[in-house]
């Protein structure tokens, strides 16, 4: 029975395994030493684990009484959780040893989060659900203090890690009402309970509680509040991380709770992620005019992208949660593309952060500027690029579900958020020549800039087959 | 009243009344002491209901352990907790106020509380039957194969806490003279002590 179970589980195990076994060899060998080698092992074994998970495409099934999933959402996710963390180790490596902040337990922590996010997509269970999601955030709140000496990465730890556990402490007040409500913690069993129509108070107001626990974890407005100071303080390798794997999971899950165990109240969970996403959206473009970091531009413009994608959630249907997961996949593309050369910028060999200092930056570098506006022109979603379909995606869900108001405003949202994305390509080509940027000698940062930036044109074709894969991960979720 | 009841009463009010001192007592080693008294009411409490392994378990783990190490923390500690106090008490009208905003919330939300009607049926169904097993086998079997897959993996997140405050704290400080067991062991008498003959009247020079 159990080993049945833990056969399933195989994936997160082996990678459970593989980040102590990691962490006894580095302490009782060359310790800080042997942290390169670490961060290539690492990733190398997050590759395979994705192609595993990936490839081995098999029935969906469940482990230890339905606590755990594993069908294609679960897979889906994973497989993008996976290889994002992977590109982010490797785009980390140089940067972290440049600044003497690449140490042996920093993959062992991001191997652990990473276990944490696949229990987090395959929950079946609000116990499971919070075991997972407080796995990645722990990990997460050491990461974003690794550089201990600075006194705003310090502060970005104690902030995510304040709020992180006030946010904790609203989604197990939620879990708590539910719970006493439907007897079980099982989805399965919620969802048999919670049906269209009369939906109890008590659960109404467990529902609420644990989508704004969700929301946090997703900063989604009116959570969001943490994002752009942790974004800011963590090392920039961190922050790329920060903004990948960990939202693909948290949106995963929230579309897990509300699938599986709330279900049959379509309509009650609908409206409170429809209204999470017309504040995201518009505050992620509106506040993220005034700021010159592009640290901190960045976490705007993923609270805005957060928004969108949740869109897709709120319309509430298979086709909802395609246009989300589609979303996900080229939103993570995207990030890991332009942090790819946010890392990389850098003066005289000191981080740069302003944007201003981007001025005339095709001079310096005519392919590198070329790579950041197709991201740009991407993450702002105009048309030829594949970010243009991503959001076509999440406005023709919500539209066909009956919510043209949202979609209507997400354009609007967008068209302004259109104006910080392009005012960065306008400083890159028109801009003042000042101090300037160096050009960034690192291949692998080249090499995930110049895939992401070919991802976004060459991806216009057929998105590379990923509606296909989003489209059975929908509906193994939904049906 | 049966012995029992009288046991009850006297365990629930030694609880409270304790529980009352922990908060309201100026000496934080008091507050501790408090605290045992309380756990200790607790595990009476727990043995009237018929669970005497969780009874036994708070007193080992948290008497033994807990509050002990509770007790050695605030006494190392140098904390002045009447100056903590005195800047609590700046926010305490709002505290107030958003304290009874909640309990008014609380109270609506459980006013209109109703439960699911297979609430009891499923709250029932993972829990085995105590009239076959021990409560001591139920609690091993709910806890190391009904949920072995949440308990490994609270596992895991303190293993994560433990990593988080070596990586965040631990520093190696090369200026510190450190014990070395290997050195220690292989010191021998013929290098480390001499035997001098003091002639009497004499005294050492040099």
């Amino acid at each position: 029975m159990i080993s049945a179970d833990f056969s399933v589980v195989l994936p997160e195990v082996l990678l459970a395994l593989y980040a102590m076994g990691a962490l006894l060899f580095a302490v009782y060998t060359g310790k800080d030493k042997l942290a390169r080698v670490l961060v290539w092992s690492t990733s190398a074994v997050f590759v395979l684990i994705a192609l595993w998970i990936g490839l081995t495409a098999g029935d969906a099934q469940t482990a230890f009484n339905g606590m755990f999933n594993d069908d294609g959402f679960a897979r889906f996710a994973k497989v993008i959780i996976l290889l994002s963390a992977a590109a982010i180790l490797l785009m980390s490596e140089g940067y972290m040893s440049k600044r003497d902040l690449l140490r042996f337990e920093y993959p062992v922590l991001i191997t652990l989060a990473v276990v944490g996010m696949m229990m987090m997509v395959s929950a079946g269970d609000l116990i499971a659900l919070y075991m997972g999601l407080e796995l990645q955030s722990l990990s997460l709140y050491v990461v974003a203090s690794l550089r201990r000496d600075s006194v705003k990465s310090t502060e970005a730890g104690l902030k995510y890690f304040v709020l992180g556990a006030l946010s904790s402490g609203m989604l197990l007040y939620g879990a708590s009402l539910t719970y006493g409500f439907a007897g079980t913690t099982l989805f399965s069993g919620i969802v048999q309970t919670a049906t269209e129509g009369h939906l109890s108070f008590g659960l109404l107001f467990g529902l609420s509680f644990i989508a704004a626990g969700l929301a946090f974890k997703v900063s989604a407005v009116p959570f969001h509040m943490w994002t752009p100071d942790v974004y800011e303080g963590s090392p920039t390798p961190v922050t790329a991380f920060f903004a990948t794997a960990p939202k693909v999971a948290a949106m995963a899950l929230f579309a897990r709770v509300v699938h599986d165990a709330f279900g049959g109240a379509v309509s009650d969970w609908s409206q409170i992620i429809a209204l999470l996403s017309v504040l995201s959206m518009f505050l992620g473009a509106i506040a993220a005019i005034g700021q010159t970091n592009i640290k901190r531009l960045m976490a705007y413009s993923s609270i805005a992208h957060m928004g969108f994608a949740l869109m897709g959630l709120a319309a509430g249907t298979a086709a909802g949660v395609e246009a989300m997961l589609i979303y996900m996949a080229i939103y993570v593309t995207m990030n890991v593309g332009t942090f790819a050369f946010i890392i990389g910028m850098e003066k005289d060999g000191r981080p740069v952060r302003d944007i201003k200092s981007l001025g005339m930056y095709s001079k310096t570098d005519s392919t590198g500027a070329l790579a950041l506006l197709v991201l740009m022109f991407s993450l702002a979603g105009v048309p030829p690029m594949v970010g243009f379909f991503g959001k076509l995606a999440v406005l023709t869900a919500a539209v066909d579900a009956g919510m043209t108001w949202l979609a209507v405003a997400g354009v609007i949202a967008s068209v302004i958020g259109a104006f910080y994305y392009l005012r960065i390509v306008y400083y890159m080509y028109f801009g003042d020549e000042g101090e300037g940027l160096d050009k960034n000698g690192s291949v692998i940062l080249w090499v995930f800039l110049m895939g992401s930036a070919a991802v976004m044109v060459l991806g216009v074709f057929n998105l590379f087959g990923i509606e296909g894969a989003a489209a059975l991960a929908a509906d193994s979720l939904v049906n | 009243m049966t012995v029992a009841d009288f046991a009850f009463y006297v365990f629930a009010i030694t609880t409270v009344v304790a529980g009352l001192f922990v908060v309201v007592s100026r000496n934080p080693v008091h507050s501790v002491l408090w605290l045992i008294l309380s756990f200790l009411s607790t595990a009476g409490l727990f043995v009237l209901l018929g669970a005497e392994f969780v009874a036994m378990l708070l007193v080992i783990v948290y008497v033994g352990a807990v509050a002990v190490l509770f007790l050695f923390v605030v006494m190392m500690l140098d904390v002045d907790f009447a100056e903590l106090r005195g800047e609590m008490a700046k926010f305490v009208p709002l505290a107030l106020l958003i304290g009874v905003v909640l309990l008014i919330e609380l109270a609506l939300a459980l006013g209109v509380w109703q439960f699911s009607d297979q609430a009891q049926g499923l709250r029932a169904a993972v829990t085995p039957d105590l009239a076959e097993t021990q409560n001591t086998a139920a609690l091993g079997q709910l806890l190391y194969t009904d949920y072995i897959y949440l308990f490994q993996a609270a596992g895991l997140i303190l293993l994560v806490a433990m990593i988080g405050a070596i990586v965040l704290t631990l520093r190696h400080r090369p200026d510190v003279k450190r014990q070395n067991v290997m050195a220690q062991m292989h010191r021998d008498p013929a290098k480390a002590m001499e035997v001098i003959n003091v002639k009497p009247g004499q005294g050492l020079d040099g």
